[in-house]
């Protein structure tokens, strides 16, 4: 056998192993998205993927393996890195922060190729025998792309990839915290990003008028995207965050799709295309748990809060309780629902929650948890941090579930949620959160709320339920509370 | 020539390149469009409890990105060293990406597997 005949075997099976990489993306997909088959899911994907860069580093005319090498072991370790110190309740910024680092490397894609084309450019050698497609010789091309075509998608990934990357970067920071969290906002708002849009725009038509490449151009494209990305981000306050991750999510699988084309690579097509529609289609999942539409959200639509029931007398009187009468009130309790929150996350206190439950419990009161779709900062927050401290699976009841039980319910005890029980959501037309599906927590006997203080909650709204005569108020961080109201628990 | 075209480009000539890029891939098409629609089934009755893992999953599945990065650094050997520094870079973050990504999801997804049982 000749080195020929084992260089075919070699294509072949690195053509074969693309195949294969595919199926197992939508087979992973499709396993993800089931509880019993989730973990198999993610390995399936994973192979997926690492079968497709196998693939890629063997295959045609490749080199610089000592770069590729480097950078797979610094980008494997960091990853690992970064995935095996990251706490349960930073998981959202974290997916925010990976997200970003994806939209910069499709970003880096065309600056480097940009640099490279003052000597002929990689990529464009590459394309090379797909523009002569207008005259019919275009090899086994997946897209046959006339050439300022090819500039038009170089573009229009550079754009997509530096929005993603400041957006997420700056999605990250809101949660994180170091960056304001509440929706910033400054005159002429819309006129500054429709004006950068429009500048954008303007740049390309330029670009494409002069005939020939100009870095100057790509580097301000670049330069618009990355500002893009901040503005567009920035006014998006509070409870939109989640929606915002999983939309920028969409946009660098979108990204990864135009890559695919670019590269002629039809496993990055598949896969680009597969997160890209996904992501759209959980972005409006969760919007609709929220009853809003996806543009209102984009603009920032929840405006500056504290019109609630302003034209109507509300009791304003806070009942504050001890955790003695707390402890007394839910020990004898029947049932108790726990609806937790995203005061829960930051205070780290699944942990003290679990512990509640299984003291209440050793009394022989029943406990459930009602998890609103959006509580916390993302879906299914809560359900992954009660995981991580043992709560069962069968308690947490999905809102749906939850809310014809609470008229059965003798005590509810919210902690660190506010906006998920605000009854305005249903009775005040005025309200800026009127019409979101909420959990009917005041239909319950009566109500324990542990809250930091009086703060309004992220959407920046006042809540009837604190002022509820059957409301009792108990101020402090969630885990300190519940610490002490199981001590408590314990002497009663 | 590369990197070059001739003359100005009219309105006329975007249209002709847009007519020309639909007929000429319709396969291309057809593998899009069905890609969209096997996106949103693929995912379409994914209970409430996995939306954050599946998401956590799909973003690291975005970072498929990587195979660009790798393509472009392979295909670099004879290109300026910027060129390579940036492919570098690119293919670091997007491997932080991919391998992450994949390692969180596992994480998170470890925390359901004990009560799976108990469940059903």
């Amino acid at each position: 056998m000749d080195s020929a005949y084992w260089y075919r075997i070699l294509s072949y099976t690195m053509e074969f192993f693309y195949v294969l990489s595919v199926v197992f993306f939508i087979l992973g997909m499709k396993w993800m998205s089931h509880p019993s088959t989730a973990r198999k899911g993610n390995f399936t994907a994973a192979l997926g993927m690492g079968l497709a860069m196998v693939a890629t580093i063997f295959s045609e005319g490749m080199g610089n393996y000592g770069w590729i090498a480097s950078g797979l072991m610094v980008g494997t370790g960091v990853g690992w890195w970064l995935s095996a110190k990251v706490k349960m309740t930073e998981m959202p910024q974290m997916v925010s922060l990976l997200n970003g680092f994806g939209g910069a490397a499709a970003m880096l894609i065309v600056v480097a190729e940009a640099i490279g084309l003052a000597d002929g450019g990689v990529l464009l050698d590459l394309n090379a025998e797909r523009f002569d497609g207008m005259s019919g010789g275009y090899g086994n091309s997946i897209a046959k792309i006339p050439e300022i075509f090819y500039h038009t998608l170089l573009m229009l990934n550079l754009v997509a990839g530096s929005v993603s990357f400041t957006g997420s970067m700056i999605a990250m920071g809101k949660l994180q915290g170091f960056v304001p969290g509440g929706s910033v906002r400054w005159p002429a708002q819309r006129f500054t990003n429709n004006g950068l849009l429009l500048l954008m725009l303007l740049g390309m038509i330029v670009y494409f008028q002069s005939g020939h490449w100009q870095f100057a151009i790509i580097l301000g494209l670049c330069l618009a995207g990355l500002l893009f990305g901040v503005l567009f981000v920035m006014p998006i306050g509070g409870a939109d965050m989640p929606v915002v991750i999983s939309l920028l999510n969409s946009i660098t699988g979108l990204t990864s799709a135009l890559t695919g084309i670019i590269f002629d690579n039809q496993t990055m097509v598949m896969g680009g295309v597969l997160v890209g529609a996904s992501g759209l289609l959980l972005t409006i999942l969760m919007c609709k748990a929220m009853n809003r539409s996806l543009g209102a959200v984009l603009l920032g639509a929840f405006q500056s809060g504290g019109v609630t029931a302003s034209d109507r007398a509300i009791d304003t009187t806070i009942r504050e309780t001890s955790l003695n009468d707390a402890a007394v009130l839910m020990a004898y309790a029947r049932r108790v629902a726990i609806i937790p929150g995203y005061g829960l996350a930051v205070a780290q206190a699944q942990h003290a929650v679990h512990e509640l439950e299984l003291l209440l419990e050793s009394r022989g009161v029943e406990v459930i948890y009602g998890i609103h779709p959006v509580a916390g900062r993302m879906p299914g927050h809560m359900n992954v941090l009660l995981a991580e401290s043992d709560v069962s699976y069968d308690k947490l009841l999905e809102m749906e579930r939850i809310n014809p039980e609470f008229p059965k319910i003798d005590v509810v005890l919210v902690i660190g949620a506010n906006d998920v029980v605000n009854p305005a959501a249903e009775r005040d037309p005025a309200s800026p959160i009127y019409g979101m599906p909420i959990l009917q927590v005041d239909r319950a006997a009566a109500v324990l709320v542990v809250k930091r203080s009086m703060n309004a909650g992220y959407a920046g709204i006042e809540n009837e339920l604190f002022y509820d005569p059957k409301t009792r108020m108990l101020f402090g961080d969630a885990k300190g509370v519940l610490q002490k109201l199981n001590s408590a628990l314990k002497e009663v | 020539m590369k990197g070059n075209w001739s003359g100005r480009v009219t309105l006329n000539i975007v249209m002709e390149n847009l007519y020309f890029l639909l007929v000429e891939n319709k396969e291309f098409l057809y593998i899009l469009i069905l890609s969209v629609f096997l996106g949103i089934e693929v995912i379409g009755k994914v209970p409430q409890v996995l939306h954050t893992p599946l998401m956590s999953g799909s973003n690291a599945l975005s970072g498929v990105v990587v195979l660009g990065c790798l393509l472009l650094l392979g295909k670099a050997s004879d290109a300026n060293v910027w060129v390579r520094i940036l492919a570098w870079l690119a293919l670091v973050l997007a491997t932080i990406n991919v391998v992450g990504g994949f390692a969180v999801t596992n994480r998170m997804l470890e925390m359901f597997k004990g009560k799976k049982k108990d469940h059903g």
